[in-house]
């Protein structure tokens, strides 16, 4: 295996963000925490910007004369909604801007980049350049002070690269300079841009089943409310129109998005583009950084696969896809495991009915399987660790490895099996657990949101609830079943869920057992 | 306590509200502030920039026959003009004092473009006397456009020094 680069700077700065997102989850709950749900939020303002865009696209006046005249007399329409919806159109560009970095943020200290992520990564990363271009040219279109200012400074700034012919700052060196032709290509930037960053986000999110492109209801409603508040109490100011006679002195800049300008012009327009290249060039190059060796990927048994699609329906990252099964039956399927896309999070195990501990073979054999952590080793070490518990109150816990540290739970009569990610947990293990002689099963994982593979916890929980396929049967007593969604650092809040399960679980009688034949 | 869970009590909706402020008020705040200044206010701006084609190195000459003979029958041209162009040196003066020194090297594979500047210079805003000086050929040692002119700039106004051959070659405006 090869040591992992990961420098330590990162881990502090990681486990300082993780300190900021349980600190959020403490004021609005994981499943509705924003840090969790970055990417999703940032298409929630790329909505925003899209349906905003529209209407003021509609009532722009595309020529050099018109521009800044329209969006002024937009502003003075009555119950001022005009203005309110240019600043609507700023403030989410601003935070579309701030969540894609801060996405990017987060996605690097997880290390999400490579593997099976590194296509989402790779197609990701020009999203960057798109944004700010489509921004950039977004002032522009306004022709006041700061569209001159910046229109000027991003020229200066290309006319450093040895293409132009002549220097794209000569087209505003006058009044006369600045045409309407110009301003067919201000529009173009500012909405053909755009249209690539749908493509190019339609790509990123390509290998993602169920990509999250609205956040949860609550999440959407308060981030838009919110933006709407600001537009209304900070409206976008007036900049004066443009005159290309005098220099724009002094300007309310747009520091999310226009930052790049005084950056250029405190360095020099060389810098910047060394400054950029190498930016984008480290961000693609992160992929091939050496890792640790990527761990083995699911495996499809041919004989025991029904071709039920449950594996295809519950991958989180669309790595199975479904073929005709070889022994020839007609409408019979068989799953594949796409190994480039495949997280090796064991989701699908957890996803397949043929991984039931009920099954009554010695070597338990599943449809699907981890070949690092199989099934029937993972039955036999429960039946083993079961049988070694002491005490009237013996309790079984599912943990994973991402989640809450299972060992401090364990004791003379707990027990605990840490699974890749909680999604792996066939619902049946549950109910063999407690006919195995458990008096109370703790079922945990990463917390809403956290989930390392995105829908592990999701699934169990509706497995578990019975919303989802494979269902945990109805005839299991749940008040002997405990789910508890803990980050690793959340072990006291485990600790609690244990000691709340043990209290519920003594004063019921003992449950019946059943032979466990497999140790 | 499950801290997957949306919390619903009156301090955690005040949370909320507060975590939504703060993050509109971030927003808010960086889009507008701190201003940026771009000039100082007792400044003005010179642009120096032009797009001339300097003239041909070296000057068209008559083929003669024998070199007319050598090459294909459909690229017998007699007159032969070779396509480098000089580079175009350019110098500013600002009252008396050396402010551009710069040639502009001719665009192209061939070296046969034009020649571009683009300069930026902050001035302090006031009377000067601009010198500026425009060499365009590679024959002579001398300068082929000269042009001396005082000028009154106000606070934040911008002069360009542009070649303009139509009207004379350089011009201030």
């Amino acid at each position: 295996m090869t040591k992992d680069p990961t420098p330590a700077a990162r881990e502090v700065a990681l486990a300082l963000w993780q300190r900021g997102e349980r600190a959020l989850d403490a004021v609005s709950g994981s499943a509705l925490n924003p840090l969790r749900h970055l990417g999703a939020l940032g298409f929630l303002c790329f909505w925003l910007l899209a349906a905003s865009g529209i209407v003021l696209y509609a009532v722009l006046d595309t020529s050099v004369a018109g521009a800044y005249r329209s969006i002024a007399e937009l502003s003075r329409q009555p119950w001022y909604l005009g203005g309110w919806l240019r600043s609507l159109h700023r403030y989410a560009a601003d935070a579309f801007v701030v969540l894609m970095l801060a996405h990017l943020l987060r996605e690097w200290l997880f290390g999400r980049y490579h593997g099976f992520r590194r296509f989402s990564w790779l197609t990701g990363v020009p999203l960057l350049p798109f944004a700010f271009v489509s921004a950039i040219g977004g002032f522009w279109l306004n022709w006041d002070r700061l569209g001159q200012f910046s229109a000027i400074a991003t020229a200066e700034w290309l006319d450093a690269l040895p293409f132009f012919a002549s220097p794209l700052t000569r087209n505003f060196l006058a009044v006369a300079s600045v045409g309407d032709r110009l301003f067919s290509l201000f529009v173009f930037i500012h909405v053909g841009v755009p249209l690539l960053l749908v493509f190019g986000l339609w790509f990123h999110i390509q290998r993602l089943s169920r990509a999250e492109v609205f956040p949860p209801r609550a999440l959407s409603s308060g981030a838009t409310l919110a933006l709407l508040a600001l537009a209304l109490a900070l409206p976008v100011a007036d900049q004066g129109a443009a005159d290309l006679a005098t220099v724009p002195r002094t300007v309310a800049l747009d520091w999310w998005l226009l930052f790049v300008h005084p950056l250029m012009y405190a360095s020099s327009a060389g810098a910047l583009w060394l400054l950029v290249g190498a930016t984008l060039l480290l961000l693609f190059a992160l992929p091939w950084l050496p890792r640790p060796a990527a761990p083995a990927v699911a495996r499809v048994d041919p004989a025991h696969c029904n071709g039920c699609r449950r594996c295809f329906d519950d991958c989180p990252y669309a790595a199975i896809t479904m073929l005709p099964h070889p022994n020839g039956r007609i409408a019979r399927q068989l799953a594949r495991v796409n190994a480039d896309l495949c997280a090796s999070c064991g989701i699908c195990v957890g996803s397949c009915p043929s991984a039931t501990p009920f099954r009554g073979a010695a070597e338990l054999a599943t449809g699907i399987d981890m070949p690092q952590m199989p099934l029937n080793g993972l039955r036999q070490k429960m039946e083993s660790q079961l049988a070694a518990l002491q005490g009237d109150s013996r309790i079984v816990v599912f943990g994973c490895n991402r989640g809450a540290r299972l060992a401090a739970l364990e004791g003379a009569d707990v027990t605990s099996l840490s699974l890749i990610c909680s999604g792996m947990l066939p619902p049946s293990f549950v109910e063999y657990a407690l006919r195995g002689g458990a008096a109370g099963v703790l079922v945990t994982g990463c917390r809403e949101g956290g989930c390392e593979f995105r829908l592990g916890a999701r699934w169990t929980q509706q497995r578990l609830l019975g919303e989802r396929e494979p269902q945990l049967r109805a005839s299991v007593p749940r008040e002997r079943i405990e789910v508890a969604w803990a980050d690793a650092g959340d072990e006291p809040a485990l600790v609690e869920a244990l000691d709340a399960l043990r209290r519920r679980i003594a004063p019921l009688p003992r449950p019946a057992q059943m032979t466990l034949l497999h140790g | 306590m499950d801290r997957s869970k949306p919390r619903t009590t009156p301090l955690a909706w005040a949370g909320q509200l507060l975590l939504y402020g703060v993050f509109a008020l971030v927003i808010g705040v960086f889009s507008r502030w701190p201003e940026y200044r771009h000039l100082a206010p007792d400044q003005a701006l010179i642009k120096l920039s032009f797009t001339h084609a300097g003239k041909r190195v070296a000057e068209c000459r008559q083929l003669g026959a024998e070199e007319l003979a050598k090459l294909p029958p459909n690229m017998r041209a007699t007159m032969k003009c070779e396509r480098e162009r000089a580079p175009v040196r350019v110098e500013v003066d600002i009252d008396g004092a050396p402010a551009v020194r710069h040639v502009a090297e001719p665009s192209g594979l061939s070296k046969d473009g034009a020649s571009t500047v683009y300069q930026r210079l902050n001035v302090a805003a006031g009377e000067h006397r601009i010198a500026v000086r425009l060499k365009d050929s590679a024959a002579g040692s001398g300068f082929d456009y000269r042009r001396e002119q005082t000028v009154n700039l106000a606070p934040a106004q911008i002069l360009v020094i542009d070649f303009d051959a139509e009207k004379g070659g350089i011009t201030l405006q």
